[in-house]
């Protein structure tokens, strides 16, 4: 019995050492990355996003636009000036916006409602380049997130409107389109590929959204800056040869409605820290 | 008696994700249509048809890429008769230049226009191809030494070249682009790409 295993072994090792080699340096790029992680892990006050969120603390708190007030009287759902455990909560229904919101939709809310500012503006240029910092309005959703840091999704979901929001989400997620003909399943809805060297998340599977999606906003090491989850998508649109999606827009906040969901239960580290 | 449990549990698998393939979108029809129109707004006018979903892309997002036989059938029907071939016939051209179109991902991308070059086939994004580049994807089966496994025979070229022109022609819902159909590479760097892997003397055909 030994000897069979060993045989086979061998023939495995054989047939498969072209595999074997590209295997082994992407297990090197992976443990060093793995590295940088837990050197990260041990000094959490290390991650750059979390000066970001500090910016966002002060601009929550600052009085600013044209009505010159604080967003501390933003319901963010859970009450006026509530912040602590409320994106942990979200996206939600709003009912004085009548609409699913998630946290950076909602700031665009309030942002217009409270402060005055023009969301038309506001969405105009809403990410910022490679190598500028995350705009204001992502600074302020880096800090609403990492209120809830160590909280897990328990976004609820079960008002009609969320559902509904949630099942498009899922329909846009499997949505194929562009010249390219791709859509989020294309890359993200079977475990274990890769782009060139890059793991891909299998977001469809719960089990790998609840590890990943808790770490948005992120500190994208590649572009040195926060990355939000609206960004992300954003950015994600672009590669599929997809125009610029919208900030706020029904579709944005359904998708991030969707992985939410997905992501029930599992724990948000935020700002997390990416390639 | 271990192996009759994961028996079991293997055809409950295959059970579940037939189901799954059935599966229709609880979505009523057109509000995810009106949802990505709106989505966006500033999109440019040669963008805009980009929005909307042909037949091909609608049947394989309903049964999420899993299409049942006669819809699959009638995928690969249509898609097949958009293949247009090399004017004289041949369809391996530079193995040298299908190795360059492997590598690069330039092309279509919003902040692609005016575009500065061609655009490429990047191809090592999702496959293996030459034993050289080890960056590479895995959203595609490995292509190392695809010619010399299939023995370079002339059938296998052209059925690459339309593999290359319009994946769907040979495997409908395939998750490639229609590269020749959506016009992302000319019929030119298609032959190139059908060279880096059925030419003989290609780095993807050595040892």
């Amino acid at each position: 019995m030994k000897s069979t295993t060993a045989i086979f072994a061998a023939v495995c090792i054989g047939a498969l050492s072209a595999i074997g080699v590209a295997i082994a340096q992407d297990a090197e790029t992976e443990k060093a990355i793995e590295r940088y992680r837990q050197m990260l892990k041990e000094d959490p006050w290390s991650n750059p996003g979390l000066l970001d969120s500090d910016r966002g603390e002060a601009l929550w708190k600052t009085p600013r636009g044209p009505k010159n007030v604080s967003l501390e009287q933003c319901d963010l759902g859970k009450g006026p000036g509530k912040v602590e455990g409320a994106f942990a909560e979200l996206p939600r229904y709003f009912k004085d916006a009548d609409r699913v919101m998630d946290v950076e939709t909602r700031l665009l809310w309030c942002m217009e409602k409270l402060q005055g500012f023009n969301a038309a503006d506001l969405v105009k240029r809403p990410h910022p380049g490679g190598g500028q910092p995350v705009k204001e309005l992502g600074a302020i959703a880096t800090w609403i997130a990492n209120q809830s840091s160590g909280q897990k999704f328990a976004a609820k979901l079960d008002h009609p409107k969320e559902k509904e929001v949630v099942a498009l989400g899922e329909d846009l997620f499997f949505r194929r389109s562009g010249p390219f003909d791709f859509s989020c399943a294309t890359c993200h809805a079977a475990e274990g590929l890769r782009i060139r060297l890059q793991g891909l998340p299998y977001l469809a599977d719960p089990k790998e959204a609840r590890k990943v999606v808790g770490e948005w906003p992120a500190y994208r090491v590649s572009s040195t800056h926060v990355m939000t989850m609206q960004h992300r998508l954003y950015d994600c649109y672009w590669q599929m040869r997809m125009p610029e999606l919208q900030m706020g827009s029904d579709a944005s906040v359904a998708l991030i409605a969707y992985l939410t969901k997905q992501a029930t239960g599992g724990e948000i580290a935020a700002p997390g820290l990416k390639r | 008696m271990k192996k009759l449990p994961l028996a079991i549990v293997s055809v409950a698998v295959i059970a579940g994700s037939a189901a799954l393939a059935q599966q229709k979108s609880t979505v009523p029809p057109g509000v995810a249509d009106a949802a990505i129109k709106a989505a966006f707004p500033g999109a440019p006018e040669q963008f805009v048809p980009r929005l909307s979903q042909d037949e091909t892309m609608k049947q394989c997002s309903a049964s999420h890429n899993n299409p049942p036989k006669e819809v699959a059938d009638a995928i690969q029907k249509r898609e097949k008769a958009t293949i247009e071939y090399p004017a004289d016939g041949k369809f391996i051209g530079d193995w040298k230049k299908g190795e360059a179109l492997a590598q690069n991902g330039y092309g279509m991308r919003f902040t692609d226009y005016p575009p500065a070059r061609a655009n490429g086939g990047n191809c090592y994004a999702c496959h293996q191809i030459t034993k050289q580049e080890v960056s590479y994807g895995t959203l595609g089966p490995s292509l190392y030494q695809y010619g010399k496994l299939r023995d370079f025979k002339e059938a296998e070229v052209k059925a690459v070249y339309e593999k290359i022109y319009n994946s769907h022609a040979a495997l409908p819902c395939s998750n490639m682009p229609r590269f020749g159909t959506n016009k992302v590479l000319t019929i030119e760097q298609i032959k190139d790409a059908v060279a880096l892997l059925m030419s003989p003397d290609s780095p993807a055909n050595k040892d």
